[in-house]
Formats: structure tokens, sequence, C-alpha cells
């Protein structure tokens, strides 16, 4: 995989971290006014299937609750074969083998987290054995998290050095690089973060790990895919979005998918360049389908829970 | 794969528009003496929406004679008593909003977003917040003494028609004068339809009366003997015919003007969002704004960043059906306003300014001009000079804050100036120079009744806004 060659701090200097709070929350809020309908609508609510990535993260998970997501994940709508399969299923990397094998050959990939998630509080070659086991055991992207403690202490250089050692464990999975925004402070610093991401080589750039308030904000979002924005037009790289973290209505799906929309454009409404991490969106992306197509909303137990 | 966005139409079932309407004078709607009606229209459209009486002299002096007899006891009621009648009104705007939305877009061409989300919103915020302001006039000039004015004669322009109107009636009403609005001549409908808001809210007749018609009707309106106070917001050509009308008379006078403001990026601003401001201070209700961001000054280094972010935003906007929830560019308000901006264009392109415009497709029906960039323009080209008030923006480059200051001051005019950068002192030290009356930092075309509103130099004189806009219709006496 082609390498960025920039260094963060030449990045930063020549696209700039500065973003304005009033003016980033003025956009997103007419954005999520945006109205969309009938066979638009239809369409996004499927494009947010497909951009999913159907997430469990908790201590209580088990090899049976895996299998179960995992079938959920490769048939939302098992009596309904038009509704198509999610993009991934993000797990914890103990239960990555336990995933690969029952997801094999649906197109469904493996998500793991790695390096100490949430935290991201261990040592370097602790995580970076985390990734190169996970990625062993058959996971197809991995879901780090940036080390928010050096960021916010000016070491960025340190931030930099540990993304580029996480693609180098990563080897041919994919690496989604999460920010924690919800830890940053500012809009200028997830700026900043999202910028020295890409320039490590992030595939993905991922707002929250969903375990800390706020996570994902349409302000965050906006922010963030105006920095890919930059970079791609700087470098040509084209580097993806995962937003995470409290998205549960297709209303915020949908919201999510006009941001992408009308800052990076069509090219990024595709689960190749967005995602949604998301355990409870999958449903009500379902009965909203069955709505838009039948007129009238169904009973919620038409809709598996696993 | 494309995500064309269906068409999200607001309803217009909840408006009901009479096929002719009368004049609003002393709490009826009574026939125009002249019996004469002029057609006003949907300017996307073209579609006729209804007939509007055409005040002539009588009926002038039908509303300002209604205004006068209504003086008296307006002025002397308790003043909580005139706060609740202005509460309420803030609260009819609010419970109708959807309706005078939808009846602003229709008759005026703006974006359905713009007029439930910006002009209703802040209509109803300007009567809530004067409400507040008419018992405590004792209060908001500290130690001196503050009676009303009279008969105020309003005249407003029509490009936020009810917001204008808010804007004019709410402090005249707090500080106990009455009113005779004259709304514009192709924007009528949201202020007829205050009329009935008036009615709702109990208003005693005569304290608002409001009459329709062209320029003429106007211009009787404030040269009445009988008013005592008069406030235009309008062209600067109107302005001052209107100054030089009155000159010798005891009539007090506010006027707010047009505008060809500078929007002035440095290079170290969030970009990102200075785009946005950019586009909003320009593209805002089709430019029909006299505070627009008409004159985009960017520093040189940042000019090649800030032109490809623009051109590529532009090409996200959506013009086209003003009711459409999505859409971001609405109609031109006029076919006059529409051949003015024609013409001024051209002249850019004469001049030898480069044109660019973003693609998209004009309708059929109906007024409507692209958005638009010129590029190697000077302070020395009309389009950098005259108010074009479309959606029509001229780019210079500068090199220092100096000579920033030097070109945004360069002008007649001196409404509103914008500045952004991310350092806190150079705003200070910009904001000390510029020579208008609104400095927006890092933000453009925000509006909050508390806040005072008004011009320099050729953009007018007066405050709307804030206590400085209830001095504007208060005679204060005392130390």
């Amino acid at each position: 995989m082609a390498q960025s060659t920039v260094a963060p701090q030449s990045l930063v200097d020549e696209l700039g971290d500065a973003v304005d709070a009033v003016g980033a929350e003025q956009r997103a809020a007419v954005l999520a006014t945006r109205s969309i309908k009938r066979s638009s609508k239809l369409w996004a609510l499927e494009l947010a299937i497909r951009c999913c990535d159907l997430t469990t993260l908790e201590g209580a998970d088990t090899a049976g609750k895996i299998r179960a997501l995992a079938s959920k994940a490769m048939r939302p709508a098992p009596t309904d074969p038009s509704i198509p399969h999610v993009a991934a299923l993000c797990i914890y990397p103990s239960l990555v083998k336990v995933a690969a094998e029952a997801l094999r050959g649906s197109g469904v990939v493996v998500a793991s987290v790695a390096t100490a998630f949430p935290s991201g509080q261990a040592a370097l070659t602790t995580r970076l054995s985390e990734i190169e086991a996970a990625v062993a055991d058959g996971a197809g992207e991995i879901d780090i998290v940036i080390s928010r403690g050096a960021f916010l202490a000016g070491r960025f250089d340190d931030v930099y050095d540990e993304i580029i050692r996480a693609k180098e464990a990563c080897g041919e999975a994919h690496l989604k690089v999460i920010l924690e925004t919800g830890e940053l402070g500012s809009y200028g610093a997830i700026r900043r973060a999202s910028l020295i991401a890409m320039a490590a080589g992030a595939d993905f750039i991922k707002t929250s790990t969903g375990k800390i308030s706020p996570a994902s904000t349409g302000p965050v979002a906006l922010v963030m895919a105006e920095s890919i924005r930059d970079y791609a037009d700087m470098t040509g790289r084209a580097v993806g979005l995962k937003v995470a973290g409290g998205i549960r209505s297709s209303k915020d799906a949908i919201r999510y998918l006009v941001i992408i929309h009308e800052t990076l454009g069509e090219e990024w409404l595709d689960p190749g360049r967005f995602r949604i991490g998301a355990s409870s969106l999958l449903n009500d992306l379902l009965m909203q389908i069955d709505k838009q197509r039948s007129g009238v909303y169904s009973d919620p137990d038409r809709y598996t829970l696993d | 794969m494309t995500w064309d966005y269906a068409p999200a139409p607001e309803s217009t079932a909840m408006v009901s528009i009479d096929n002719t309407y009368g004049l609003y004078i002393g709490g009826d709607f009574v026939d125009p003496a002249s019996g004469e009606y002029v057609k006003t229209i949907n300017p996307a459209t073209e579609e006729v929406l209804s007939a509007i009486a055409q005040a002539d002299a009588t009926d002038v002096d039908r509303a300002v004679e209604a205004a006068r007899a209504a003086f008296e006891p307006w002025s002397t009621l308790p003043a909580p008593d005139r706060a609740k009648y202005l509460f309420r009104i803030a609260r009819v705007i609010q419970e109708r909003s959807r309706e005078l939305a939808v009846l602003e877009t229709m008759n005026g061409g703006k974006p359905i977003r713009e007029s439930r989300d910006i002009d209703v919103p802040l209509a109803a915020a300007h009567f809530f917040y004067y409400a507040g302001w008419a018992d405590k006039l004792e209060y908001a000039f500290a130690g001196r003494r503050a009676e009303p004015l009279g008969v105020a004669a309003q005249v407003i322009p029509w490009n936020f028609p009810l917001l204008m109107l808010a804007w004019k009636i709410a402090p005249a009403l707090a500080a106990g004068n009455t009113v005779v609005l004259k709304p514009a001549e192709t924007t009528p409908l949201t202020a007829l339809a205050f009329a009935s808001v008036c009615d709702q809210a109990g208003i005693p007749p005569g304290v608002v009366n409001i009459i329709t018609g062209a320029g003429e009707t106007g211009a009787m309106l404030v040269r009445h003997p009988d008013v005592d106070k008069v406030a235009f917001t309008g062209s600067t050509e109107v302005g001052k015919d209107i100054q030089r009308a009155i000159a010798g008379s005891a009539k007090h006078l506010t006027l707010e003007l047009g505008g060809k403001a500078a929007n002035i990026v440095f290079a170290d601003a969030a970009l990102d969002q200075a785009v946005e401001g950019i586009v909003n201070g320009i593209f805002f209700n089709q430019g029909h704004v006299c505070c627009a961001g008409s004159r985009l000054l960017v520093q040189e280094s940042a000019f090649e960043q800030v032109m490809a972010k623009l051109k590529r935003r532009l090409g996200t906007l959506r013009l086209g059906d003003p009711l459409d929830k999505n859409t971001d560019i609405g109609a031109i308000n006029s076919r006059a306003q529409l051949d003015k901006i024609n013409s001024l264009v051209e002249t850019g392109v004469d001049e030898g300014a480069e044109l660019y415009q973003a693609s998209c497709d004009l309708p059929d029906r109906g007024f409507w001009f692209p958005p638009s960039v010129f590029t190697g323009v000077s302070q020395s080209h009309r389009i950098a000079q005259e108010e074009i008030f479309g959606p029509v923006l001229s780019v210079l480059t500068f090199r220092t804050p100096e000579e920033a200051v030097e070109k945004a001051n360069n002008t007649p005019y001196g409404l509103s100036a914008g500045v952004w950068t991310e350092k806190g002192s150079l705003i200070l030290w910009m904001a000390d120079r510029l020579r208008a009356g609104v400095v927006w930092a890092n933000t453009f075309n925000r509006f909050d009744p508390a806040s005072a509103f008004g011009g320099y130099k050729e953009s007018g004189f007066g405050r709307e806004g804030g206590p400085q806009g209830l001095s504007a219709y208060l005679r204060l006496t005392g130390p």
C-alpha cells in the first residue's frame, strides 16, 4: 500500500488546523435541515445498511453472542433478500476467530478494535501485538485508538509514529484510526488529529469509541470530512470516514450521509469510504425501509434482535 | 451512483390569500379612494397571487388621521399593558410561523429554509425583545425622560418584508407611538397578514395602519405634515430624496440604506468557515441584503486556496423552487431587479473582470440568477462600487491589514463588514478602523434584536435593534 510521505507538521502548516466552532456548528445545523424524501430516502437507508459496522463491544460478549450478531450482519432481514448485508462486524480481538468462522464467504468483514481499546493506555508493544494477533485470527479491518495522552501533551510526533507502527502491524488489513473526538477539546484539535492520522497512513479516520460522551456529532463529522477533502486535494489519496457512538435512528444516519454528500461528494457515499458504527441502528433502518415501501410502520417484533 | 434529493416542497395548504386586499386603516380593511388595485405575483412562477390596493393622497390622509387619533390613548396606556399587546403579537407570529414563512416565500421568492428559520423567528424575537422594554423606558436611558414622538411613517423594502416590518413596528409601539407602514410594492402579503395578527392580538384600532402602493404612496406618506417620525429602509437614492423632502420640518428621521460591505479574509482564518461566511454573506436571500458581503477581500497569500474552496462550494448550492425545503438559492424578487443585476454583471464583464458562475439549471419561468463570482476586480470597477443587490460577489485581494482597511473603507457606504482571522487582537484592530455600523468577526449576516444595526455615511443613520433602536422612537429630555 502506498504510504503518504507528508510529515504531519508540514501537513498541518500547509492545510491549517484553524476551525471556527460557531461557523462549523452553523453549517452542520443547516445540513441537518435537509429534507430527504421518498426514493432518495429509500436509497439512503439502503446505503446506510451497506455502510454499517454492526458493533458489539461489551465485557459480556461471548462466542454465542458473536455468532448471533454475525447472522444478523449477513442477513439483516432474513425474509427479505433485497436487503443487503452490512459492511463489517466490529468486535473485541478475543472474538475475531469466532466471527471470522461465522462470516466466512459472506462479504461481511471482521473488524476488530485493538490497541487497548478504548483507553489506549498500554505499552506500545502490547498494543501492536494485539493488532497482529487480531489480523492473524482473521480481522480484515483494525480500529485503533490514538494516544490521547500524547496528543493532549503536545507530543504529536509520538501520535504519528504510533499510527505508522500500527499501520505496519496491520499488514494487509485496513486501518481505522479512532480520534476519540470527545476527549480532544476543540474542533481545531480534531482537525489536527485527523491530518496526523491521515499522514500516518490511516485508511479511515473514525470519530469515537462509543465509550465516552460526547461521541460523534454533526459538526465533528463535518470537520473531519473537510480534513479528508483537503488531504485528498493535496495528496490525491482518499481516506474514509467512520462515525460512531450514539447513532440509533435512521434520521441520524441520513444526516451523516448528507454531511458526507455535501462535503466530500458522491464518491464517498460508499462502504469503501464511509461507515457508521452502531449496535442498535440497523433495525430502525429496516423499519424505515419497510415504511417507505409500504407506507406503514410494522410491528417492532418483525425485526430480529440478536 | 448519484443521490438526487427528491423534491421536498413545503405545503401551501395553511395559507389562504384573498383575491384582493384593501388598506388596513383604523383596524379595518377599507377600499382605496382611487379604487385601483395592482397585481402581486410569485416571482418564482410569475403566478398572480392577489390584487393590492393602491393608496393615494386621500388614503394616506386617512391612515395618518387614524394613527393620530389612536396616539393619545395608546401612548397613555399603562406601559405594562402596551407590553402585553406586543407579547401577544410575538406569540401570534410564532403560532402562525409556518403560514407566514410560506407566504413570505411565495410572495418574495426567498427559500423556505430562510423564511422558516430566519425571517419569521427573528420577527417574533423583535416583538418579544421590545415588549420587554415597553414598561422599562425609564431604565433604558437612565435619568432621562422618555416620551413617544407621535405618528411614525415607516416605509420598508422587499428583501425581508416581515422582518423589516418587525424592526420598524416593534420599537415604535413599545415606545408608545402609532404607525402607518407601507410595505414594498412587490411584497405586500406578509404585511397584510400582519394586519390580521394585530386583530388577533387585539391591538386597538389605528395603532397599526398598513397602506400599500408604489413608491409614490411612500413619498406621500413620509411627506405628510402630521407625521412626526419617518423611518425608511431602502435605496440610498430614495433615502436622499426623503431627507431633502423633510428638511426644515420637525420630523425625526432614521434611514437604513444601501451597502457594499467588505468581507475580509486573512490567510490565517479558519478557511472552511470563512468560505461558509462568504457564501452566507453574498448568497443569503439571493444577495438581496443591504448588509451583504458583496466585496470579498482576500489576503493575497490565501487567494488560490479560498477561491478553490469557494468554487467547489458554489457547486453544492441548490437553486430552484423556493418552497422546496432543500433549496439554498431562491428566485430574484422581481423582473426589474433581475434586469438591474444583469446590467451590472454585463458592466463587470465589459470592464474586464473575470466572471465565474455556478453551473445550475435555471427554471423556465420566474426570475433567476445563478450564484456568480467576479475575480480580477479592482476598486475602480463599477461592480466594486455600486450595490448590485443580487447573488454577485466581487473578489479583490490585499496584502496587509492596513490595505484591507483602506479598501474596505473606500466606498460611499458603511453598513457592515466582516473580518475573518484566528487572531483576536487583529479583529479588534480592524473593528476600530472599519467605518461600518456592524463589524462581524468570524461570522456574517447574524442578527439579534438586542444588537444595534445601522450605517455610516451613505448607508444611513440611526440604529435599529437594542436600546439604540428604541431611542429612535423617543424624545429624550433631561440631563
